[in-house]
């Protein structure tokens, strides 16, 4: 069971990764951000089923934040949206050097 | 008495802050009396108005300034004749030093501010103070329209305090401290009406002139410094004695402080500055460019005196110089039609007659020479002080715009201002060295020292550039006596263009001429009585004038100055021969007597102004040998083009260059580090995942390999 879970979590950590780095538009870069996420607590849940269910208590964690994560990082998005009419993260550079 | 002698530099220093303090104030602008006049009635009111003339309006602060600059040079002379008359009472040979506290204690050198009471500097003091006081009281009259008077006064009395920190110094470092801040004095005062760029020109050539002086100064302080380990008077003097005679290093400090001396009392080749310094107002030109601040060479070179009795190369290229510059001077005296220019020469011309005397060891001589100087020469500038103040009045009067300094717009002046006439005529006669004026004696014991060190010295056994000591003297003596003999004619042609003959002024200003006030001539007077009596300072043995003291200024100056003249005359005390002395005596007085009645017979007043067409050697007289033009070559324009060039463009392009790179690299680095921010949180995202992916490479590869 963990070596295919653990696969599993891998693959789906990566396609978040390649999102985020290929991805302009705000909206899918956060969704991709939260894949990221929760590939890493299907790992924690794996290793919970051996290692005793400390894993467990660190997902409750992390869905917790990643919950006010969310709220926060859509207000932005929608925040800026309303002031420049484009989630595109390309057209948001205001604190370059 | 002795231990209030801090008191007489600082009593003017007192009046320069007071006077300072006034002058600044008194510059406060508090706008027109009557703002609510119309501007052109204003207008009218500031200018001249003719009606206005009878009562001058006089300087803010006119009386308090009058009594304080005057009052504090009064008290430091009074003060100077107490202490002097306490020394005569108790005959003290040694000199007084009073030290204050340590000026620059540093390592081996010990400076302290101190200062030396001795027969020397308290005979400074008293010319200083005596003749300053007369200065000042006369400025008073002089100045008295002027709107800077506050200031002038403040800076007249600064001068004074420095010349006084000058003269009382118990080491170098003081008397630099003097000599430096008389420098400033002067610089300030000759451009004391500074609007005028000639004025101001005038300040800064007297100011750079000096620093080349002052290199010599500064020169052989450090080389006494390096070799005796001290620099003040007494201790310079005891380690001159263990020094050999005629060596290398008492020949190189003895010429680095004449070199000091030819800045200051304006010899050749540094003497130009001298006649420019006539910018100045003409007391001014009295006190500090006649009587005392161009002196302070002759000063230094005696108080050096057991320094340069060692070095005859030294005395005798002292010699040369004076000699030389005396000669110089006297001939471009004969042309010269501004009447300070003429008085001016003749300073330059006899500082080098008291350079001769001191330069062949002959101390006394040139102290003589300075003190009946300070006398003769003061009157003589005081006294064309009054002229150019009376023909300014007159001209300033009738709106007139001629040159009131020049000798062609004056003439038969004797029959307007007879008081000026007569006591100039006796300063006139005093610097001829008509017997039984003050610079017949002071003038002959040069010429005699002269002589006698051609007979029997160090400076007769020595050679100076391969020519044989006594040579070399006899020569200068002839040369001497030819100066002496223009000096009579130049003074006579002066006082004949001045006062004798038709007068030249102008119609309309003729019945406007009239004799200085009497604050003006009081001063003048005394000077006259002192020009007239002055050469009973030092009557020589073979002279006894009414029974009068022989050899007074001898006597008085011989702790100071004896030894070092002993050693110059191979260690015997050299009296001159009776009938000797009465010959150069008899020699010294017709030569000036000729030199007058050449100039009363050969010069024809009436004839001023015709355009007759001038010999060369005239021309080239009146343009001063073209000394200055060739200056301005040689040296002035090589140096501005140099320092537009290669200081300017050159140096000034390589550290403008380096500066400016050090700004371009920091500009360079932050330019880049700007561009890695690019604000791009995609870009971001990348370095972070390639950072990550290579931590986790190098672990795997390190850890687990």
């Amino acid at each position: 069971m963990l070596p295919e879970s653990i696969a599993i979590s891998a693959v789906l950590f990566a396609i978040g990764v390649v999102g985020v780095l290929t991805r302009r538009n705000a909206i899918i870069v956060f969704m991709c951000v939260e894949l990221m996420l929760n590939a890493v607590n299907l790992t924690f849940v794996a290793f919970a089923r051996v290692y005793g269910f400390a894993g467990q208590v660190f997902v409750v964690l992390v869905m917790t934040v990643a919950a006010a994560e969310a709220a926060v990082g859509l207000a932005i998005v929608i925040a800026n949206f309303r002031h420049r009419h484009t989630v595109d993260l390309q057209a948001i550079d205001l604190l370059k050097g | 008495m002795q231990n209030y002698i801090w008191a007489v530099p600082l009593l003017p220093l007192l009046g320069f802050v007071i006077n300072g303090a006034l002058s600044l104030f008194g510059a406060v602008h508090l706008g027109p009396a009557d703002p609510s006049l119309p501007h052109e009635a204003r207008e009218v009111a500031l200018d001249h108005d003719p009606a206005e003339h009878g009562a001058p309006t006089r300087p803010r602060f006119y009386t308090a300034v009058t009594i304080i600059g005057c009052l504090v040079v009064a008290l430091a002379f009074a003060l100077g004749v107490a202490i002097f008359v306490e020394m005569v009472q108790s005959g003290q040979t040694q000199p007084f030093v009073q030290t204050y506290f340590p000026w620059m204690p540093v390592g081996d050198l010990q400076i302290n501010a101190a200062l030396q009471v001795d027969q020397l500097s308290i005979l400074m003091v008293l010319v200083i103070t005596g003749i300053g006081t007369l200065i000042h009281i006369f400025s008073v009259g002089y100045m008295g329209d002027d709107p800077g008077y506050a200031r002038y006064f403040a800076y007249l009395n600064l001068f004074v305090f420095f010349m006084l920190v000058l003269v009382l110094g118990a080491n170098y470092p003081i008397l630099f401290v003097g000599w430096e801040g008389v420098g400033l004095c002067s610089y300030l005062l000759i451009g004391f009406w500074f609007s005028e760029t000639v004025n101001a020109d005038a300040g800064k050539k007297a100011f750079i002139v000096n620093r080349i002086g002052d290199y010599g100064l500064l020169m052989a302080m450090f080389l006494m410094f390096a070799n005796f380990k001290t620099l003040d008077y007494t201790g310079v003097t005891a380690a001159a004695g263990n020094l050999t005679a005629g060596g290398p290093l008492a020949t190189t400090i003895c010429l680095f402080l004449f070199l000091a001396c030819t800045g200051k009392s304006a010899q050749i080749p540094l003497y130009v500055w001298l006649p420019d310094a006539m910018a100045g107002p003409t007391p001014v030109s009295a006190l500090i460019h006649a009587a005392t601040m161009v002196t302070a060479g002759v000063y230094l070179v005696v108080r050096s005196a057991a320094l340069f009795a060692l070095s005859p190369v030294a005395g005798l290229t002292i010699c040369v110089v004076g000699a030389a510059t005396a000669l110089l001077a006297a001939t471009i005296a004969l042309k010269q039609w501004d009447i300070k220019k003429v008085l001016a020469y003749s300073t330059v011309s006899q500082l080098g007659f008291m350079f001769v005397a001191v330069g062949c060891g002959g101390y006394v001589a040139g102290m003589f020479h300075l003190v009946t100087h300070a006398f003769f020469k003061a009157l003589l500038f005081l006294g064309a002080g009054s002229v150019i103040y009376a023909l300014h009045a007159a001209y300033h009067e009738t709106h007139n715009h001629a040159d009131a300094q020049d000798m062609r717009n004056m003439g038969g002046l004797r029959h307007y201002m007879p008081w000026t006439w007569i006591l100039m005529w006796i300063a006139t006669l005093a610097i001829s060295g008509i017997p039984l004026f003050a610079g017949f004696f002071s003038k002959d014991e040069v010429m005699g020292t002269l002589f006698d060190r051609a007979q029997d010295s160090t400076l007769r056994d020595a050679h100076w550039l391969g020519i044989p000591g006594g040579l070399l003297l006899y020569t200068l003596y002839g040369i001497m006596l030819f100066a002496a003999f223009l000096t009579a004619i130049y003074m006579t042609r002066m006082m004949l263009y001045t006062f004798h003959g038709p007068n030249r002024s102008g119609d309309d200003e003729r019945p406007l001429l009239r004799e200085a006030p009497w604050i003006m001539t009081g001063p003048l007077v005394v000077l006259g009585v002192l020009s007239a009596t002055g050469g009973f300072l030092n009557l020589p043995p073979f002279f006894p004038l009414f029974g009068a003291p022989i050899n007074l200024l001898k006597n008085w100056l011989d702790p100071v100055v004896g030894p070092a003249i002993i050693r110059t005359t191979h260690g015997v005390a050299v009296e001159t021969d009776p009938t000797l002395g009465v010959t150069l005596g008899v020699i010294a007085g017709s030569i000036g007597v000729l030199g007058i009645l050449l100039a009363v017979i050969r010069i024809k007043t009436t004839e001023v102004g015709n355009a007759v067409p001038e010999p060369a050697i005239e021309r080239v007289l009146e343009h001063r040998y073209y000394v200055d033009e060739l200056y301005d070559r040689i040296f002035v324009r090589p140096l501005v083009a140099l320092s537009r060039t290669v200081l300017w463009k050159g140096v000034d392009g390589m550290i403008d260059g380096a500066v400016n790179a050090v700004a371009w690299l920091g500009r360079a680095v932050s330019r880049a580090g700007a561009a890695i921010q690019s604000g791009q949180v995609g870009t971001y995202a990348w370095v972070l995942v390639l950072g990550v992916l290579a931590v986790l490479g190098a672990f795997s590869l390190f850890l687990y390999a």
